[in-house]
């Protein structure tokens, strides 16, 4: 027993060891996924490399590394030796899109205290915005132009999708900031589903959103003459605007912007005390968190070259919050975990479990009722999870940690700067 | 010459009056004390001056500029910090972010150059932590640089709360009982904190107290409220044998009987 101890003790040390065993472990699972290409747990087995590399304690930037280029070349090559290699990348992209999204919420829920249930009305918007001018939509009611415009707009579009969502951000917030507390949250869920009915009947007097038919035949984006139309190839621009979205959050999050986001949340009387205008940095909070939902608005209205109201009900805007909640609340890569735990349980472990259960049925005559069947129970489940994690994990899953400033460092600089400024005070006698 | 002046300041909340017609000039580099009983409209008198409430009547000067109307981070931008009487940190943040909360409106940093690492930009907050480091060893709390707010004990928390309010830079600086629940060792540190940041820092200081050795050692004028009125000013041996004021305290039959 000590020496296995012992044992795990040299190895957390040792951060050559612990890159071998890392390595090894991303070789076996990957030989794994290889071998038993349609097995959804050598998968998972795989992405849970990510969540190790976070544990590892070395270099941040190799950590970064390591991981983009597991995710960006090891997870899609090995899986794309499996039948079910399009199921997996559509699982990714799903796994970004929200992550995305998630952080977003994660931006006004978890640093800016402002309680959002009606965040999903920005990822409408998003899709929204794209789905109109990417079809032949915008033709019924735009006086001018060629539409469907052509697929290099795409990425134009992302663009122009963060700004329009962070607009009605802004929109949402005006009224919304005089409310506090439980007030806000029921303003934001009201706001959530009129931009869903809203969606759903603007199809007169002008036909601009289709109405309850939705928008079909969205426009495949092209990137320098390659249409892009399947799953793998979406993975890749869902994972680009992720990494992006990360590197938004992680700068923003230290800087003098978060901080105010923070100080508003903990105490807002104080930090209106000390000069921190409330109101602006509210609508900062509630622009920049909608701007991500609105960029993979516009990836999710490309993937599913379909769009209409019922994909962003007021139930998605919950699923969002669970990811927050469930991952720990203003904790970026807690965030990221919730995010990836909840997409992977409903779209895969739940169906998973589902068919493994109809099949153990139909062989051995154990009769489930269909109505019990776990993807069916989703939102049981997601309840049941909940209460847990409200009960004995109230931080989520990676709570939040604040970051640590090294102080002996800031000690030395201060020093310095005493002595530069005894120097020039003295040098200033002098003469 | 005199830095705030306040005159005929009254609030109301509803039919109750808080504080009525009460006038005030405070001198460029003075220390303030007001004072008097529990509810006697302190506190709303402070948080009339750093517009958390709006006067129903008067007029604020700082300067010679009226602050009436003024929102509260806009006083705080003209050069009035406060601290609080029920403590007010931000809990969940680190010791050093609280004081750098505190210099928010003096870092001139812009969320666009910040996510463009412009190296200006990283610069200036490479300093303003060494800033806030110097602060932290100033008010005595360097060995909590990283621990979260929430986590220190009381007498810390007082004192981190008049180094989040000095990163303000702030012209007058306003104290909410900062002796509150402070043992004397601690108060008699607060008492030299508070000389010594006149001289050094060149600050205006206004404090609430109900610490009558402190009061009366460090203020150069005090001013004695009682039911919302101004009953008393002058000086600290002046105020010590005021009638009203010692009626105020101790009860009309204390002055005939004593």
């Amino acid at each position: 027993m000590t020496s296995l101890s012992a044992f795990f003790e040299k190895i957390a040390q040792s951060k050559k060891n612990q890159s071998i065993l890392f390595l090894a472990y991303v070789i076996v699972t990957g030989a794994g996924l290889f071998l038993l290409p349609d097995s959804t747990i050598a998968f998972l087995l795989l992405l849970f490399s990510i969540l190790i590399l976070y544990y590892l304690n070395l270099n941040l930037r190799a950590k970064w590394v390591t991981g983009i280029v597991i995710l960006a070349v090891v997870v899609p090559f090995i899986a794309s030796f499996s039948d079910s290699y399009q199921t997996y990348m559509e699982v990714g992209t799903l796994v970004g899109i929200y992550c995305a999204m998630a952080l977003g919420l994660n931006i006004v829920v978890g640093f800016a205290g402002l309680l959002d249930l009606g965040f999903i009305a920005f990822f409408a918007v998003g899709a929204y915005t794209y789905a109109i001018f990417a079809s032949d939509q915008a033709s019924k009611f735009m006086p001018f132009g060629h539409y469907p415009l052509s697929g290099g707009a795409f990425w134009i579009f992302i663009f122009i999708a963060a700004i329009v969502a962070a607009i009605f951000g802004i929109l949402l917030g005006v009224p919304v900031l005089r409310v506090r507390g439980d007030y806000l949250a029921i303003v934001t869920l009201g706001f959530g589903e009129i931009i869903r009915i809203l969606l759903n009947n603007m199809d007169h007097p002008i036909n601009i959103t289709n109405g309850s038919m939705g928008i079909a035949s969205i426009a495949p984006p092209n990137f320098f003459g390659i249409s892009i139309g399947s799953s793998n190839q979406f993975y890749y621009i869902a994972f680009a605007i992720f990494l992006l979205v990360i590197y938004v959050v992680r700068k923003l999050e230290y800087s003098k912007l978060g901080r105010a986001w923070k100080a508003v949340r903990d105490n807002e009387i104080a930090a209106q005390s000390m000069g921190i205008p409330l109101v602006k940095t509210k609508l900062a909070a509630f622009a920049i968190g909608a701007s991500f939902s609105g960029m993979m608005g516009v990836v999710f209205a490309a993937k599913q070259m379909f769009v209409d109201a019922t994909s962003f009900t007021y139930l998605e805007s919950t699923m969002v919050l669970v990811m927050v909640i469930l991952g720990g609340m203003g904790s970026v890569p807690g965030v990221i975990l919730g995010a990836a735990v909840v997409i992977i349980l409903r779209t895969q472990v739940l169906t998973n479990i589902s068919n493994w259960l109809s099949a153990m049925s139909s062989n051995y005559g154990i009769s489930i009722p269909p109505a019990l069947s776990p993807e069916k129970m989703q939102l049981l489940i997601f309840g049941i999870l909940l209460i847990v994690f409200a009960l004995y994990r109230t931080q989520g899953l990676i709570p939040h940690k604040n970051r640590k400033v090294d102080v002996a460092a800031l000690k030395k600089e201060s020093e310095q700067a005493a002595l530069k400024r005894e120097k020039t005070a003295s040098g200033g006698a002098d003469s | 010459m005199n830095i705030l002046e306040v005159k005929h300041l009254t609030k109301e909340f509803g039919g109750l009056t808080a504080t009525s017609d009460i006038n005030m000039t405070v001198e460029k580099n003075a220390i303030t004390a007001v004072i008097g009983p529990n509810g006697a409209g302190k506190t709303t008198f402070f948080n009339m001056i750093t517009a958390v409430y709006q006067p129903t009547s008067g007029d604020i000067l700082l300067n010679g500029k009226s602050l009436v109307g003024l929102k509260p981070h806009q006083v705080s931008q003209f050069g009035i910090t406060r601290t609080f009487q029920n403590i007010r940190l931000f809990e969940n943040m680190t010791v050093l972010e609280n004081v750098l909360v505190g210099m928010h409106q003096n870092l001139k940093s812009h969320w666009i150059g910040t996510l463009l690492q412009l190296p200006h930009i990283r610069k200036i907050e490479e300093d303003a932590r060494v800033t806030a480091y110097d602060i932290l060893n100033y008010v005595g709390l360097e060995n909590y640089v990283n621990e979260n707010a929430g986590n220190l004990a009381y007498g810390a928390q007082r004192r981190l709360e008049i180094g989040r309010a000095i990163a303000a830079k702030p012209k007058v600086l306003l104290l909410d009982e900062p002796a509150a629940g402070m043992n004397p060792k601690e108060t008699e540190r607060l008492t030299n904190l508070i000389h010594d940041m006149r001289t050094k820092l060149d600050v205006t200081i206004i404090l609430i107290e109900h610490d009558m050795n402190l009061v009366m050692k460090i203020s150069d004028s005090i001013y004695v409220l009682d039911h919302g009125e101004l009953i008393a000013s002058g000086k600290p041996n002046e105020i010590r044998n005021n009638k009203k004021v010692i009626e105020a305290y101790l009860g009309k039959g204390a002055v005939s009987n004593g």
